[in-house]
């Protein structure tokens, strides 16, 4: 209960998932009491020749975050997003939409919920065979009885976005994977429900198709800011395209985090096992692991910078028009000795390779390892926000096989 | 009998108690067709009539009419004139070797047979294919129907309606059914989970979903079962012609009676003939509607 109301008090979920149970067999109900007992799944099956689907789900979704639900076959994923929209009804347990309970919904109520709240996009692209692509796109609306006129210009819209226009007339059967899949985006997005549901929709595709889906994808939230629950097997998929990431391991959540939560801190073995072959540098941003460990020298007098110099013998210089550079012991010296009483010149300052604070580390990477220095951190304004340590790089990117 | 004879031969019932039970069934089935006949063919006046004037109808137009219409209806549904050369000359054939006026009363029956079976199968179909406990529920009565020899069922059908048309068709009906129920509950079943699960996703109706997914997808099934009832029915027609059903069968049994082989392989010939136009052409038809089928990119 406390949980609901500190939620309440910042911003509220869009959707929340309590106490979900989903047991597949003739008497779904009769085996909840044995799942409270913390009967195994394999004993369950063994004993009653029920299958637990899904076994005390507890989930938040905020609004306009991509929140993706990672698991291997089996682990009940597909069976999950399935709830959200009720094509599969929970052993127990609450699913609510905006604060309301879905599964209080009568059969009417249900079919205007999925006409306006959510709308769906399939492994296999779930695309009629027998209707044209802008007939298909249409779909949603044309249940909804919009007139013809104005679900096909609604519908050409769309295609035009995922960039289908052109193909109106022809058949799903004509196009290739990738494009049919865009075909199942637009025919999702046209009906302007707000919330997105993609089971596995890029998995069909082959990889390069796949990378670019994603980056189309990421393009369109840009603009539409929509909630979208993806599901995926492919941990690399979820860790670009997802806010947050859910991992479901044989039915139950083993880590909700960011991407880089998990990759760093997994929760438990099985998140480990997964993440351990993750290329880090493709995933983690510079900000996550960059410290404040090179003092900043602010003051234009040359004595005054080398007393603040510390042991290892560098520092980096900003005053107020900026960030300027590094300076070191060896110049500074030099410099002194020439003008004993002057100020920090242009020419006293050495130019080093700038790092992005959202950058990730694959970018930094060459950077980092050709300087003998650590990189500074730049915000968009150009100011000091860190430094990134090439100890604290090949740390990070070091696989500890523990 | 002696003590330990059940078990060298069966122990059946007596039989003077077969007897009964026989006399009894048969006395009940007597009696309520003596009551109710009457009731019952009553029902069927309506068909009766339409069957009559429809026969009438095409035995009364002018040959060269009905080849014209017969030639326009393949050509319009098949857009092939190779088709409608075939279907053109084999009319013609079986004009000239005079069973013009049978093969009319054939087709007119074959017609009202086909659209029945259509009538009656398509929506048993779907309410196969829409509960288990349905689907198990009908199949040992389309078991039955499919392989109970036709003239068993002939009996009640022939004491309840006399011999006619009407006893005909039921027959007739009875025997080519089965096909286009079940072929309409598989096509349906067979849609593609994903393609249901997309349009309830996104709020269609059950309405929605059986007239704008579940039918058209599962038309080519449809279709195949409906071409299996017309093949059946044609099939049928010998045996309908043992009671009273005018066309080419009634020349195919008297050939049988009278060994007359021409006679015989003649109106055979002919059914044949009929059969394969009605194959052609709804195939064909089913070909064209389904337009998505065709280059397909793989």
């Amino acid at each position: 209960m406390t949980s609901i109301n500190t939620n309440n008090q910042t911003t509220s979920p869009l959707i929340e998932i309590n106490g979900l149970y989903k047991v597949f067999g003739p008497k779904e109900q009769s085996i909840l009491p044995l799942l409270e007992t913390g009967k195994s799944k394999k004993d369950v099956l063994a004993e009653t020749g029920h299958t637990v689907g899904l076994r005390d789900i507890n989930l938040d979704v905020q609004q306009g975050e991509i929140f993706v639900i990672m698991g291997l076959s089996g682990s009940g994923k597909s069976t999950l997003i399935r709830h959200f929209n009720r094509l599969i009804d929970p052993t127990s347990g609450q699913i609510k939409v905006e604060g309301e309970d879905i599964m209080q919904l009568s059969k009417d109520e249900l079919i205007e919920f999925r006409r306006h709240k959510m709308s769906m996009v399939f492994q296999n692209f779930g695309l009629m065979p027998h209707r044209t692509v802008l007939e298909n796109v249409a779909y949603g609306l044309q249940i909804q009885k919009v007139p013809k006129k104005e679900r096909s210009e609604k519908a050409v819209t769309w295609l035009e976005t995922v960039g289908l226009a052109g193909y109106e007339e022809q058949y799903p059967g004509q196009l290739s994977g990738g494009q049919q899949q865009r075909v199942g985006l637009a025919r999702a997005l046209c009906t302007d429900a707000e919330i997105l549901l993609m089971d596995e929709a890029f998995s069909a595709l082959d990889p390069l198709i796949r990378s670019e889906m994603q980056g189309q994808l990421l393009e369109l939230q840009e603009k539409l800011k929509k909630t979208i629950i993806f599901i995926t097997h492919d941990l690399d998929e979820a860790l670009r395209i997802g806010d947050r990431i859910a991992i479901l391991n044989d039915g139950v959540v083993s880590q909700i985090g960011t991407p880089v939560d998990i990759l760093l801190n997994p929760a438990d073995d099985y998140v480990e096992a997964f993440v351990k072959d993750v290329n880090r540098a493709r995933a983690v941003p510079v900000k996550t692991i960059m410290q404040q460990s090179v003092p900043i020298i602010k003051s234009a007098n040359l004595a005054e910078a080398i007393a603040k110099l510390p042991k290892q013998g560098y520092a980096f210089y900003q005053n107020e028009s900026g960030f300027h550079g590094l300076l070191t012991r060896k110049k500074l010296e030099a410099a002194i000795k020439l003008r004993p009483e002057g100020n920090i010149t242009p020419e006293d300052v050495t130019e080093i390779p700038n790092l992005m604070p959202d950058m990730l580390l694959q970018e930094a990477l060459s950077d980092s390892l050709t300087s003998e220095y650590s990189l500074p951190v730049l915000d968009e304004d150009g100011r000091y926000v860190g430094d990134l340590s090439s100890e604290s790089l090949a740390e990070t990117l070091e696989y500890t096989a523990e | 009998m002696a003590d330990s004879s059940w078990f060298t031969s069966f122990p059946q019932l007596d039989r003077k108690d077969l007897t009964i039970f026989k006399r009894t069934l048969d006395g009940a089935y007597r009696e309520f067709s003596r009551n109710y006949g009457e009731l019952i063919e009553g029902f069927f006046d309506p068909l009766l009539t339409f069957l009559i004037w429809f026969e009438k109808l095409l035995l009364a137009s002018p040959w060269w009419l009905t080849m014209g219409i017969i030639v326009a209806i393949v050509y319009s549904a098949t857009r092939s004139w190779k088709l409608c050369t075939g279907v053109l000359a084999s009319l013609i054939a079986i004009g000239i070797f005079g069973m013009w006026d049978d093969t009319m009363r054939t087709l007119s029956i074959i017609t009202i047979c086909t659209l029945l079976s259509i009538v009656i199968g398509v929506p048993t179909g779907i309410l196969m294919s829409r509960s288990n406990r349905m689907q198990s529920l009908i199949t040992p009565i389309l078991d039955v129907m499919q392989t109970m020899p036709a003239f068993v069922y002939l009996i009640p059908v022939v004491m309840l309606l006399g011999i006619g048309k009407i006893p005909g068709v039921i027959a007739v009906i009875v025997y080519a059914v089965p096909p286009v129920i079940r072929l309409t509950n598989l096509g349906i079943r067979l849609v593609d989970k994903e393609i249901m699960e997309a349009a309830t996703a996104f709020g269609a109706t059950n309405t929605q979903k059986l007239f704008g997914v579940q039918l058209p997808l599962a038309m080519p099934t449809i279709m195949a079962g409906i071409n299996q009832t017309i093949m059946m029915a044609l099939a049928m027609v010998v045996v309908a012609s043992m009671i009273g059903v005018k066309g080419l069968g009634q020349p195919v049994l008297q050939s049988i009676t009278n060994q007359y082989f021409t006679l015989g392989l003649l109106n055979g010939l002919a059914i044949v003939a009929l059969a394969i136009i009605f194959d052609r052409v709804s195939q064909a038809y089913a070909k064209r509607s389904q337009k998505h089928l065709g280059n397909r990119h793989d």
